[in-house]
């Protein structure tokens, strides 16, 4: 009776396996189920999602082991498949459709994952209150000029982490850490709520400057609310370091994990998503930069003017996570 | 007067008789009248002993994680942000300590005991904070009292002053977080020291007014006594989710020991670390659990009588009544109505994002989940203190304070520790068909939604289990013993004697079991099959991603599948008191 139970179990899981892709993801936009009703009209392959913070993901592909049904991992940061990759959990991909389109500072020598979309960590500033003339980089935020203008996250979001990581890649840890000693004694207010809200208060003149992701404010330019776009207005942006190393990018990236039962569809996947049609959803439905050159961003993106990147390869970001942690902590930067 | 031991001077006659002869012997010694009790004591036991040992897998897991070599993670914490997380923890712990049995203390004894305007509304308004998720009430407070909302915004404008010139309390702070938790969480002390209320005999107050004391002295003196075991239980719970609170002091970017656990793992990627920081967390919470046991040793709180009156319920009139009301109208209006007006508002400026059949699922999805775990989880409630009441001994007793730590400990780690159980038994499994049949099984639990209930029972098992003990604990083993010698198995006992009793607490076990399912986040979110989200998932993804007006509509949603057994329950429960069926109706 058990064996028979085993071998029907086992038998619907593979039948299970045909045409089908099982994705987990951390990218939680609503905007992202064209993006994936694109690949399963172009294939014919059924997506199976599950959405989830990548530290959850990654405990759980971790533990489900050689049986995970998982084949994609999708994530909303560059630390975190370091970290992935770092657990043992990517396989390598060749493919020269994937190695063509995206540059090398935002994949995996060797393929084990890749970056599919962008977003700059930008200054926003109050157009009343704050002349922009003397702000050109992430290292004038800790000028004492500044003292009580700073409105920023706490220092366990990911993208201040990131960035953080990025700095002691430029500067080493010491100076990365007086620099955030110089920001945390600028501090409008205690670090709190997201990017949004800290655009918000650099409006309403809480704050004259704040450090935030490109997605977020551009949501506030094609907003249909008034208050929205009286918030755009009232604010403008810089892109910082323009001057010298270029400013802080992250990454949307997936990599193919290693137990992966549907390889082939999984590399179709990553292919697909660096599309004409892929990128296009990237930049539309979210507002994020494409990583294919023949691309443009969305028209609202666009309107912010063209930037240079930190050429640092991004993998960074995760090796130096828990080092830009320390930092943050011994700065006192909640 | 004072000692609950004294309570209830009139006797029903079969516990009066059966009474003189109940030793502990005939109880919990061998037991041997016959073979039936015999037979259903060692079938509890044992059912209590399989739930344990299946609820305690993970968090032994998760200690033995501990054991391991950590990366210096906990002494850099320790060096550098612990201490001032340990102090907010201590704030919250000491706001959620008075605040939440303060409320529901009061406002439960306004409305079992006195008549007053208003007084049916809020049996059941009271309970409506319940359904409200702590970082949903957030939101809605920081889009309302925020230096950018409404609020402060009209207060410059009328001013005519810029941001910062008048002092406005901040919500987003430890008073914020407190004054949130507060509010949605007093309805587990409301709750259950209502049922307590509800099952207390009527005699000992009249006792103690007949001995000269006032209202308020029967109420601190006799009936606040009795009370305790179900206002602590109630206290302990909003305590334990306090300390196992994320999302709330996330956003609000107040930090406490749980931001230490979960900075341990994100930022650091330090399991081990997170793993011994609970630890700490947990042996604290034991330690709490273990003072309060051993402050109240020698007491017990059974009711001696076995006929339940009427409640006289008095009208309150003047100024009194006023009072009452405002204590009542209070807390249902800041843990409810405000906040559930400030999120239809939020609702209303957005388009419904996704399909209206969406939201079905969405919502029969955590119905669904939140329907069964409630079961399960007063089956279990109810089996393992039945189990230690069957078979008295120091190892039952501790294994029910244990397998209750699970509501401690944030979601997060304790999904991690269910999951690489889930693991450990699939991998097994696996393993033995693969050299046995020469076939791979693959995930049989893993991914399932029998570890995602596993996975609630083991966080909401405490909740269940509090609400079941503090009405087990009312019932005299006197009773146990009249059943017996009137010829009632065990199982007959606990079906025909013990459960009507408890009702009331049975029934709040499950609607606070419910209730959190639908409100769960971090197991749902780690432990779920794929294609499978509920209400609290959809709101979380658009709160993460900084759209609150779209989240708004989920948690409008959550916040209506957890108010309609709220309503229907909190009936039936005000209705349960036992015996008013039979007799004693004016």
């Amino acid at each position: 009776m058990l064996p028979a139970a085993i071998l029907i179990v086992a038998a619907a899981a593979t039948w299970a396996h045909a045409k089908e892709l099982n994705l987990y993801s951390s990218r939680h936009y609503q905007t992202d189920e064209a993006l994936y009703e694109g690949f399963t009209q172009a294939t014919g392959i059924k997506i199976n999602r599950i959405e989830a913070k990548e530290d959850a993901l990654i405990e759980r592909i971790r533990s489900e082991g050689q049986n995970s049904p998982a084949d994609v991992l999708l994530t909303v940061d560059a630390g975190r498949l370091w970290q992935a990759d770092q657990a043992g959990l990517f396989q390598p991909v060749r493919s020269d459709v994937l190695e063509r389109a995206i540059p090398a500072g935002l994949r995996h020598p060797d393929g084990h994952w890749f970056g599919f979309s962008q977003r700059a960590r930008v200054i926003v500033y109050n157009r009343k209150t704050v002349d922009p003339a003397g702000l050109r980089t992430y290292e004038d935020l800790a000028d004492p000029r500044w003292k009580n203008q700073v409105c920023i996250r706490s220092s366990s979001n990911i993208y201040n982490l990131s960035l953080m990581s990025a700095l002691i890649a430029a500067h080493g840890e010491q100076a990365a850490e007086a620099w955030a000693r110089g920001v945390v004694a600028n501090f409008a207010r205690p670090p709190q709520g997201g990017d949004t809200d800290q655009i918000r208060a650099v409006a309403a003149g809480a704050c004259g400057v704040a450090l935030v992701n490109t997605y977020y404010y551009v949501r506030l330019m094609t907003s249909d609310k008034a208050a929205d776009r009286e918030v755009v207005e009232a604010t403008g942006v810089i892109f910082p370091n323009q001057a010298d190393r270029g400013t802080h990018a992250n990454i949307s990236g997936a990599g193919v994990l290693k137990h992966a039962p549907n390889r082939d569809a999984a590399v179709r996947f990553l292919e697909y998503l660096v599309s004409g049609q892929a990128q296009r959803y990237f930049a539309d439905g979210n507002n994020e930069y494409p990583v294919i050159e023949n691309e443009d961003p969305s028209p609202a993106l666009k309107s912010l003017g063209s930037w240079k990147r930190d050429p640092v390869n991004v993998a960074v970001y995760g090796e130096n996570q828990a080092a830009a942690q320390r930092v943050f902590d011994r700065a006192g930067w909640k | 007067v004072t000692t609950p031991h004294a309570a209830g001077l009139e006797r029903s006659t079969a516990v009066m008789e059966a009474g003189l002869g109940a030793t502990p012997g005939l109880l919990g010694g061998d037991g041997g009248t016959g073979n039936g009790p015999a037979t259903a004591r060692l079938l509890f036991g044992a059912l209590a002993a399989v739930i344990s040992v299946l609820v305690v897998i993970p968090i032994a897991n998760m200690l033995l994680q501990a054991a391991a070599g950590d990366r210096g993670t906990v002494a850099h914490l320790a060096e550098t942000v612990l201490p001032h997380y340990v102090v907010t923890t201590l704030w919250l712990i000491l706001g959620v300590g008075v605040g939440a049995p303060a409320i529901g203390t009061a406002t439960a004894w306004l409305v079992t005991m006195y008549r007053f305007p208003g007084r049916r509304l809020f049996e059941w308004m009271l309970v409506l904070p319940l359904a409200m998720p702590a970082y949903v009430i957030a939101y809605a407070y920081t889009d309302l009292l925020q230096v950018t909302g409404p609020v402060q915004t009209t207060l410059r404008a009328l001013t005519r002053t810029a941001p910062g010139v008048w002092w406005f309390p901040e919500v987003r702070s430890v008073g914020g977080a407190a004054a949130m938790l507060v509010l949605v969480l007093y309805p587990y002390v409301y709750l259950l020291a209502r049922a307590a209320f509800l099952e207390q005999c009527v005699c000992v107050l009249e006792v103690s007014r007949t001995l000269g004391c006032t209202p308020w002295q029967s109420f601190r003196r006799v009936a606040l006594p009795v009370a305790r075991p179900a206002i602590v239980a109630g206290t302990v719970l909003a305590l334990m989710e306090t300390l196992a609170d994320y999302g709330t002091v996330a956003f609000f970017g107040v930090q406490t020991f749980t931001t230490g656990i979960m900075r341990a793992w994100l930022s650091f990627g330090d399991p081990v670390a997170a793993a011994r920081l609970s630890a700490i967390l947990l042996a604290f919470v034991l330690a709490i659990v273990a003072v309060e046991r051993l402050d109240r040793a020698p007491a017990r709180f059974h009711h001696a009588s076995g006929r339940y009156r009427h409640l006289p319920r008095p009208h309150l009139t003047g100024a009194a009544a006023v009072a009452a009301f405002a204590a009542c109208a209070l807390p249902a209006v800041f843990g409810f109505l405000l906040p559930a007006a400030v999120l239809v508002t939020m609702a209303l400026e957005v388009d419904l994002p996704g399909r209206l059949d969406r939201y079905a699922e969405l919502a029969g999805n955590s119905f669904l989940l939140g329907a069964v775990t409630a079961g399960l989880a007063v089956m279990a409630a109810v089996v393992l203190p039945y189990g230690a009441r069957a078979m008295p001994g120091p190892v039952p007793r501790t294994a029910n304070r244990v397998v209750g730590l699970g509501y401690a400990v944030p979601g997060t780690v304790m999904a991690v520790g269910v999951l690489a159980s889930a693991a450990a038994v699939d991998t097994a499994l696996d393993t033995w068909t693969r050299t046995t049949f020469g076939v791979s099984t693959g995930l049989v639990l893993g991914g399932s939604i029998a570890a995602l209930v596993f996975a609630y029972l083991i966080r909401f098992l405490a909740v269940s289990l509090n609400a079941a003990e503090a009405g087990l604990a009312k019932i005299h083993t006197s009773i146990d013993a009249a059943a017996q010698v009137l010829g009632s198995g065990r199982m007959a006992t606990l079906l025909r004697v013990h459960m009507p009793i408890m009702r009331a607490s049975l029934y709040t076990a499950a609607l606070l079991v419910f209730v959190d399912v639908v409100k769960e986040l971090p197991a749902t979110m780690m432990i779920r099959p794929f294609n499978f989200d509920t209400l609290a998932i959809q709101a979380y993804n658009y709160a993460s991603d900084e759209r609150l007006a779209e989240a708004s509509i989920p948690s409008l949603a959550i916040v209506a599948v957890g108010m309609l057994p709220v309503i229907l329950l909190s009936r039936t429960i005000a209705r349960s008191r036992p015996g008013t069926a039979r007799c004693d109706r004016p």
